[in-house]
């Protein structure tokens, strides 16, 4: 069963004002549990406002938003349940840490969902580890911490709630390609060894082509695409029309097959550019 | 949910009320304070209306924003009218054990209810029309003259300035932190007075840290643009007074020299 689903979801910002705006229009979405998916888009494409319904954020204008086959805004006051259930780690986290120690702030979730004192601290124990964060700064003040860390902090934070699903929305902004590149593997880490749904929204192709499974393009409020990756980039021209960037390689394989190099144009990734272009040169 | 706070109330337009010289609004703003007080009798007092009555139209700014301003404020007008209908002597109309109600307090309960409305309806009209942008600006001018006395006139203003332009983005930074706080399952919503006010703590703190932050990258901004305050500054929006700037001070005057008239001689009138 699907873990997230959508019915007709729309939000309208500013309802009965002079700045009224559609921010997502008539969203049906079915994303499977288990899932790595990678969420793309323009700023101001509806992204942002798309996964803050699926934790009970906001609440839809009309529609609804099923998780795990229930409706969250059945019970408005049980919307915390939700919140546990999918966890939303917000762009630039690190400006949402406030404890005195990266212990304390990383038990913030889950003291608040009522565990026991062993149990938080198995789960920070096991969150901290998974973003590489080492004893010594478990007694820190989050704010002697590097920027990086401090992401870190703020992503363990979430994951300690151990959320079926974890949604990050750009969760490597302003980092340097080492801190990205360490990031992006912590999470799919994690992801491999808790089977659990990951949507991850990110502005580089490179990065949701090399680490999720299926792709969902937001275009103008709407769902312009939900496929496998490689259905998502045979339609690289089109998305490339939209004005975001498809993956280097990709562009580099388009050219080539505009060339007149027979060159698959849905290649995304170096190995298989790489085998193509070896065989073209072996045919010789 | 924050975001529906309106602060400062602006409310962008572009009618002839707009685009009146802030300093002219100020100062005219102050010239209908002045009239409402004046104004003794309930005739004088329509004159004040009627200058509502022309000036909300042409502003373009819909009656309910006056309506809206007025809310608040119905609790004290309330009290001040019965204040004045119960407690001023005069011939007694009604009479109950000991609360009388005589011609004269009727009479000041209404003028001062009136008043107030006119009041608050006049003067929110000048947040309406002006952004806060051009009302520090406005003041700032207005205040030159008290440099010489070494008044900092400059500095303050720039201070509101600062503070008006952070007023949006420190309450988008409060709704950041917040939805953060509540996805980790931050409760808010419910609990005792301790227990909200402990809630508070995991946002006001980030929210002090990024005040901070921003005040810093701020002066640091400020400093490498070479700015310093005070003296040999010019502006890239010089203020002009214009022909609406004219009209509009002959309107008040009008007004103004009507409700004194109307003091004096009205009262044979009626």
């Amino acid at each position: 069963m699907a873990i997230i689903r959508t019915e007709n979801l729309n939000y309208i910002y500013g309802v009965g004002t002079a700045f009224e705006k559609s921010a997502v229009t008539n969203i049906n979405l079915e994303i499977e549990q288990g899932e790595f998916v990678g969420i793309i888009g323009h700023t101001g494409s509806g992204k942002s406002t798309l996964i803050q319904h699926f934790n009970g954020l906001l609440r839809p204008t009309s529609g609804k938003v099923y998780i795990d086959g229930q409706d969250i805004w059945e019970k408005p006051k049980e919307i915390r349940k939700f919140r546990f259930k999918v966890g939303l780690v917000f762009q630039y986290p690190e400006y949402q840490l406030f404890e005195e120690t990266v212990y304390k702030d990383i038990a913030f979730g889950p003291t608040n969902m009522g565990l026991t004192k062993d149990e938080v601290d198995e789960r920070v124990l096991e969150a901290a580890g998974l973003v590489g964060l080492k004893d010594k700064h478990m007694r820190k003040s989050p704010f002697e911490l590097s920027g990086g860390q401090k992401r870190r902090v703020a992503i363990a934070g979430v994951m300690a709630m151990r959320p079926d699903v974890l949604i990050l929305d750009e969760p490597t902004a302003g980092l340097d390609p080492r801190g990205r590149d360490m990031i992006l593997g912590e999470i799919q880490r994690y992801h491999i060894q808790n089977k659990n749904t990951v949507l991850l929204v990110s502005h580089s192709m490179e990065d949701i082509a090399r680490y999720a499974h299926k792709v969902l393009v937001m275009n103008r409020s709407e769902v312009f695409l939900y496929d496998n990756v490689e259905a998502v980039f045979a339609h690289a021209r089109e998305i490339a029309d939209m004005g975001l960037a498809v993956p280097q390689i990709t562009r580099i394989c388009i050219a080539l097959r505009d060339m007149g190099y027979n060159i698959s144009p849905e290649t995304y990734t170096v190995e298989s550019a790489k085998e193509q272009i070896l065989a073209l040169l072996g045919g010789r | 949910m924050l975001k529906d706070i309106t602060i400062g109330q602006y409310f962008p337009g572009n009618s002839p009320v707009h685009r009146l010289d802030p300093r002219m609004k100020l100062v005219l703003t102050t010239v209908y304070i002045v009239m409402l007080f004046i104004a003794s009798t309930p005739l004088s007092l329509v004159v004040g209306i009627l200058f509502l009555a022309v000036v909300y139209p042409v502003s373009r700014v819909p009656v309910g924003m006056m309506i809206r301003s007025i809310k608040p404020i119905i609790p004290i007008i309330l009290l001040t009218g019965i204040l004045n209908m119960f407690f001023i002597d005069g011939d007694i109309l009604w009479q109950w054990w000991f609360l009388k109600i005589t011609d004269r307090g009727l009479t000041m309960a209404v003028l001062m209810s009136v008043r107030i409305i006119c009041l608050i309806a006049g003067t929110s009209l000048l947040t309406y029309t002006t952004s806060p942008i051009a009302l520090t600006d406005g003041l700032e001018q207005l205040f030159g003259p008290l440099k010489r006395f070494r008044v900092p006139v400059h500095e303050v203003a720039m201070m509101m300035t600062i503070a008006l332009r952070f007023i949006p983005t420190l309450i988008e930074e409060t709704d950041k932190i917040m939805s953060a706080q509540k996805a980790r399952g931050a409760d808010l919503e419910s609990g005792g007075i301790m227990q909200r006010v402990r809630a508070l703590i995991p946002i006001l703190i980030p929210l002090f840290v990024s005040a901070f932050r921003r005040a810093e990258e701020l002066a640091l901004a400020m400093e490498c643009r070479c700015y310093h305050g005070g003296e040999n500054r010019t502006r890239m929006h010089v203020l002009r007074m214009g022909a609406i700037d004219a009209v509009s001070l002959i309107f008040t005057g009008a007004c103004l020299a009507g409700v004194i008239l109307v003091n004096i001689y009205g009262a044979g009138w009626l």
